[in-house]
């Protein structure tokens, strides 16, 4: 008898200990993982068609005018770098937010239509209405956020399934796909490499211009996606068991909806439907940290750098200049199948 | 058990016996509509064209604008009611043999397997005649279908059509990255591909209908003879091997017809999606379940509507034509839309 108490604050001490170890391994892997952000980015800015010593590199980023060094990094390499890492860390929010909130790796953003209609949205502003810089955005982020909508009202019955709305989604994604491709036939005087911007996404030529609003979605969408981190976490186990444990379950999935779209669009408007880079941060990231918490942050951090990564070896290793998004898009496909074989062995998801 | 099997039976055959006589009021009115559609899209273009010329342009004169304009739609129209036919035959005998509604050679990645492999034997063998192209095409169709098929029934709970439908947008993704990144290499190439990727039939010649013709031919006779033993399939693998049928072999034999139909329609008039999901859903409504009537009216009603949707292309955008793919697509999500809203969808 005595025993059997003496064993109950052992207990909480040994979960309180794992707990700790839990989290400060969560942390050792979040730190290395900004840590190789940095050290890339710090290369993408050196290392190019010419070699930047990193002396100028700071220079130029404080504000100085240093001859030869300001245009290659300030006005190309800097944006450049930026657009990847700011694009990357709104696609990967975006994918694991939906792929949590729908429980199914397969169930992101790129795959059930989102960012198709983003791109869409986009193609249409440029191409048919002439327009220019946020305009074009705006029409993105309708495009995104009323796809959204018309997947979640279409897949209303008897309450919202998960595999309905994927259904639906893939369904409108290959509408838009045909969509896309049509409007770029019409527009002769685009190039193949300015049309697959729009199709595989890519990072060339980018400007401030397309940096700001994608970093002022990042802001606003992101902090309403970490604020609502444990509800997400809770949605995983299932909406009743969520509900049980307190979480506002149709508040939470409207929110977090919101949210994801809002990133996706954003970073759609400004680089294109990067393929696959939304699909595949969540799961890559919960291979890193294991079961340590919440992977909104590691998976956000994931897709940084799979689009900082991919987009340089479209540039320099592969001989041939390729989009971002033809990188990530080929990437993807031998991923998928790893994913459906692992998850499949393990019996879950992600 | 015994219960539950016996009421299937039951509900199944009411379907089953669907009175003849409906089903040939049914095919009579197909018939007409598929006769009044080949003179209309013969009639309707971008430029109008006066009846008598039409008459003179069927008899074979091209000496005015308009007997040539007309001349030039006969190989077209014929291009449309073939791939027509090929792609809803195929989306039935694919869902037959899968037993799976959404099973489509569009939305699966199929024709996009085609397409891959035809660019990849264009840029690296040096392919350049039409019927290598088929051939490519035919190849490519059958590896992206297995691979699909395979990455779905991975896993628990067999090939549900969550899965089959995600396994396949995947892989369009995956294998239009992979056409984009050999195409880049290739800018003289750019142009034909890029067209490619809205299916069409607008550039179809009698020289590219008797090209496929073969392979559509041999597709269309595989799917037929599998009608009957797609009946049994339907039934659920157990009973059906206790009927005595090889339930492998059936499934094969359909599949390589469905593949060398949708391979074929590929490699002339590029992707064309959603044909082969609607009709047999359409089909099965009016006819019930018997894949002896369902398959050959999926392939006329098929006709029907790929050349619905090629005169509605040439109308609605005139003095342009919008591409046949785009107004299938568009026809076509709704009644997805529908389809998954009907079924009860199982969960991953």
């Amino acid at each position: 008898m005595n025993a059997r108490f003496g064993t109950a604050p052992d207990l909480v001490d040994a979960m309180t200990a794992e707990r700790a170890g839990r989290s400060r391994r969560r942390r050792i892997v979040i730190g290395v993982m900004l840590l190789v952000l940095a050290a890339v980015f710090v290369l993408t800015l050196t290392v190019g068609q010419s070699v930047t010593p990193i002396g100028d590199v700071i220079r130029v980023i404080m504000g100085e005018r240093v001859p030869g060094a300001s245009f290659t990094v300030g006005t190309l390499r800097l944006p450049r770098a930026t657009l990847s890492i700011v694009t990357g860390l709104c696609f990967g929010l975006g994918g694991v937010a939906f792929q949590t909130m729908l429980r199914n790796p397969l169930a992101s953003p790129d795959i059930i239509g989102i960012s198709a209609s983003a791109s869409a949205a986009a193609v249409f502003a440029i191409v048919i209405l002439s327009l220019t810089g946020p305009a074009v955005s705006a029409f993105a982020i309708a495009g995104g956020l009323g796809i959204a909508i018309l997947i979640y009202l279409l897949s209303f019955r008897e309450g919202v399934v998960g595999a309905r709305i994927i259904l639906i989604g893939i369904g409108l994604a290959a509408m838009l796909h045909s969509f896309i491709a049509y409007v770029l036939s019409r527009a002769a005087a685009w190039d193949y490499n300015d049309a697959l911007r729009w199709l595989t996404g890519s990072v060339n030529g980018a400007t401030w211009g397309e940096v700001l609003p994608a970093l002022a979605a990042l802001v606003i969408f992101g902090g309403m996606l970490l604020g609502r981190s444990r509800a997400l976490e809770m949605l995983r186990l299932g909406d009743d068991t969520a509900a049980a444990l307190g979480v506002r379950v149709s508040r939470t999935r409207i929110v977090v909806l919101v949210a994801a779209v809002g990133l996706i669009s954003f970073a759609t408007a400004a680089a294109g439907p990067i393929a696959f880079v939304a699909f595949l941060s969540g799961p890559i990231a919960a291979r890193i940290v294991r079961r340590n918490g919440p992977l909104l942050v590691p998976g956000a951090l994931v897709g940084a750098l799979l689009v900082l990564l991919c987009d340089y070896a479209g540039q320099f290793l592969l001989g041939t200049r390729y989009p971002v998004g033809v990188v990530t898009g080929a990437l993807g496909a031998p991923f998928l199948i790893y994913l459906i074989v692992r998850a499949n062995r393990a019996g879950g998801s992600l | 058990m015994t219960a539950t099997a016996s009421i299937d039976g039951d509900s199944g055959g009411a379907a089953w016996r669907r009175p003849n006589r409906a089903r040939l009021l049914w095919l009579l009115a197909t018939l007409a509509l598929f006769a009044a559609l080949c003179l209309l899209s013969i009639a309707v273009g971008s430029r109008c064209v006066p009846w008598s010329e039409i008459f003179s342009a069927l008899g074979g004169a091209t000496d005015t604008i308009g007997e040539a304009a007309v001349t030039k739609r006969i190989p077209r129209t014929v291009m449309a009611a073939l791939a027509g036919a090929s792609l809803a035959l195929c989306g039935a005998a694919m869902q037959g043999a899968t037993r799976n509604p959404l099973a489509e050679p569009g939305l699966l990645g199929i024709n996009m397997g085609a397409a891959l492999a035809v660019v990849v034997g264009m840029v690296w063998f040096g392919l350049a005649t039409a019927a290598a192209y088929v051939w490519t095409a035919i190849a490519g169709a059958a590896v992206a279908a297995v691979f699909v098929y395979a990455v779905a029934s991975l896993g628990r709970g067999g090939v549900t059509p969550l899965k089959l439908a995600l396994a396949g947008a995947a892989t369009t993704v995956a294998f239009t990255s992979f056409v984009t990144a050999i195409v880049l290499r290739r800018s003289d190439l750019a142009e034909g591909v890029q067209s490619w990727q809205i299916g069409g039939v607008g550039g179809a010649t009698f020289d590219s209908v008797v090209q496929v013709l073969p392979f559509l031919a041999a597709g269309f006779l595989l799917a037929m003879l599998s009608a009957r033993r797609l009946n049994t399939l339907a039934l659920g693998d157990e009973l059906a091997a206790g009927l005595g049928e090889r339930v492998a072999i059936a499934r094969a034999v359909a599949a390589l017809g469905a593949v060398l139909l949708c391979g074929a329609t590929t490699a002339v008039c590029g992707p064309i999606a959603f044909v082969g999901l609607l009709v047999p859903h359409v089909v099965r409504l009016l006819v019930g379940i018997d894949y002896r009537w369902v398959l050959p009216f999926s392939a006329l009603g098929g006709a029907c509507l790929l050349m619905a949707a090629d005169i509605v292309g040439r109308i609605i955008a005139r003095p342009m034509e919008l591409d046949v793919g785009i107004v299938t697509a568009f026809i076509g999500a709704p009644v997805f839309i529908w389809i998954v809203r009907n079924f009860r969808v199982r969960e991953l």
